[in-house]
């Protein structure tokens, strides 16, 4: 089995083992549930747009607290050190821990798919924006994901790789909120870099390689620095 | 480079930022060699084994383990050895079982070899016990057992032990000390240490690094015999012959640099000498006690310990201090 592999293996248990996945699922699915059947019960509308419009927001709480100490905390034990000096290269460890992360995410998300059946026993499901959406949030969670690998990359302190985290994908929310205050030249450069406007696209059901193409840049870029981060203490 | 040789070390040097932590340190380790470690705290022990471990790079010089370049070749020389870092860093919460089989995967081991590696190095470092604990509920030696079994799992041919008895009690020192000679006959192992007896029990050689630099290489027993002069234990009889007088007949020897009275039994008088230089003492001390008459008991040359050695080569270090307080 490839290094990454049996990280990520590792990881998964540790998150199992720990109340830290219980309670971020447990906390994702009762937010989620409550938005979801609110809308369901007051507004008797039964679709899914309410709660994919919602999951930009949450997955900027959820993931950073999925991926905090993922680095960051072997760093501060020290156990990174035992861990590099295994014959492992540095994105190997890097991409373990990402695939950790989408590994518990996609759990989550696969347990909202009780929403979508919820849907569909009480009318029509629209099937391609529901498809749509969850490969969406699959994109999309793996963006953020590999934010917050990144953060917690770059330093040895949970909260701060939280923070660092919640506030990189903060901003790329909000690049896509300002476009109409900027110059025309910009919009375009601004509502490409926009991390939910993708996942809209994708959510109507229509899956474009742009889209596709961003979050994949998305996560290649911030597992690349992450990557650099680990390595960097080769050349300080 | 002869396939003896597993470490190789070339006016290997670590700055981190301004500070120069390892200084042109330059050695040699073969098979079948325990290489002490010994130094200060901060004096570079700990950065030097990063450096070989792959854990740092270089700033200057080169460094070859097992025939790999640990820049270059990074992996395979990952591949070749066993580390056990300070403190033992372990996941606290997997069980011993666990980590080891971990320790395996991350090794590409197949189950089958790693069932039995894992009941092999299990029963060496006596974690039979404990497979089914938690990391975080072992008490501080079996911790480090686990940390050595870790690092003996793959039964590589280099092992790289920082600190290796830091925090056992003295039983374990003995057990893990005898377990690191015994492997220490086919493989090869490096070991930090500030505790000086450890060395003189384990090692087969000394390097002694303070500030970054390496200041001594040799067998134990070479160390001690370039330390020049040596003590003399001399008691003699009271016979009602004043303290005072056999010490200043003493001092007033040629060769005696400092004598000292220590406490002795009832009825004699114990001194301390120290020689100036290296030679031998004992004849004119009988010499003299035969001369003036005195009841001679006991007259005994004690080599200079490693301590002495340590001393002398780190003194001018500030943290020297505590290194040889920690010494028992």
């Amino acid at each position: 089995m490839s290094p990454a592999l049996v990280i990520s293996r590792r990881e998964i248990r540790t998150y199992f083992n720990s109340p830290v996945a219980y309670i971020v699922v447990a906390a994702f699915m009762i937010l989620t549930g409550y938005l979801f059947f609110t809308q369901l019960f007051l507004e008797k509308q039964a679709d899914m747009r309410g709660f994919f419009g919602i999951m930009p927001l949450m997955f900027m709480f959820m993931v950073p607290a999925i991926t905090m100490r993922l680095l960051a905390d072997e760093k501060a034990s020290g156990t990174l050190e035992l861990l590099i000096t295994m014959p492992v290269r540095d994105w190997e460890v890097v991409v373990g821990k990402f695939l950790a992360a989408m590994a518990l995410l996609c759990t989550a998300i696969g347990l909202t798919l009780v929403f979508a059946f919820t849907v569909r026993g009480l009318g029509p499901l629209d099937r391609g924006p529901a498809i749509g959406g969850y490969i969406g949030l699959v994109l999309m969670g793996g963006a953020y994901a590999s934010i917050g690998v990144m953060a917690s990359s770059l330093t040895r302190n949970s909260i701060v790789s939280f923070i660092l985290a919640f506030v990189i994908s903060f901003i790329l929310y909000l690049l896509g909120k300002v476009t109409q205050f900027l110059p025309q030249s910009l919009q375009g450069l601004f509502s490409y870099l926009s991390i939910d406007a993708h996942f809209e696209n994708i959510g109507r059901g229509v899956i474009d390689s742009r889209d596709v193409i961003y979050y994949f840049s998305v996560i290649a870029v911030g597992l690349l620095i992450a990557t650099l981060s680990l390595e960097s203490r080769r050349w300080k | 480079m002869s396939s003896d040789v597993m470490i190789e070390v070339e006016g290997l040097t670590k700055d981190y930022g301004p500070t120069r932590a390892v200084d042109r340190v330059s050695f040699n380790v073969r098979r079948g060699e325990v290489l002490g470690f010994l130094g200060p705290n901060g004096a570079g022990k700990s950065t030097t084994m990063k450096m070989l471990t792959c854990y740092l790079s270089p700033t200057d010089g080169r460094a070859r383990v097992a025939g790999y370049d640990v820049f270059d070749q990074s992996l395979q020389v990952r591949q070749h050895l066993g580390y056990l870092p300070e403190d033992t860093p372990l996941y606290r919460d997997m069980t011993v079982l666990e980590y080891l089989q971990f320790a395996g995967e991350m090794r590409g081991m197949s189950p089958d070899q790693s069932r039995s590696r894992i009941h092999e190095v299990g029963v060496r470092c006596g974690l039979g016990d404990v497979a089914g604990k938690e990391v975080r509920e072992l008490s501080k030696g079996y911790r480090q057992r686990l940390g050595l079994a870790q690092a003996m799992l793959h039964d590589p041919d280099i092992l790289i032990l920082d600190e290796p008895t830091s925090g056992l009690d003295p039983n374990q020192i003995v057990e893990i000390r005898s377990l690191i000679k015994e492997i220490g006959r086919e493989k090869t192992v490096i070991l930090s240490t500030h505790i000086l007896p450890e060395v003189q029990a384990t090692c087969s050689r000394i390097l002694i690094i303070s500030g970054g630099k390496l200041v001594a290489d040799g067998t134990p027993e070479a160390l001690r015999a370039r330390e020049k002069g040596g003590r003399y234990r001399v008691v003699v009889e009271s016979n009602g012959v004043p303290k005072e007088a056999i010490r200043d007949r003493l001092a007033s020897l040629a060769g005696v640099a400092r004598v000292e009275t220590v406490g002795g039994e009832e009825g004699t008088h114990a001194f301390a000498l120290d020689a100036a230089a290296a030679a031998d003492l004992r004849k004119p001390i009988f010499r003299t006690a035969v001369d003036n008459r005195w009841t001679l008991l006991e007259l005994l040359r004690e080599s200079a310990s490693l301590e002495d050695v340590f001393r002398n080569l780190t003194t001018g270090d500030v943290t020297s201090g505590d290194a040889g307080k920690e010494s028992p």
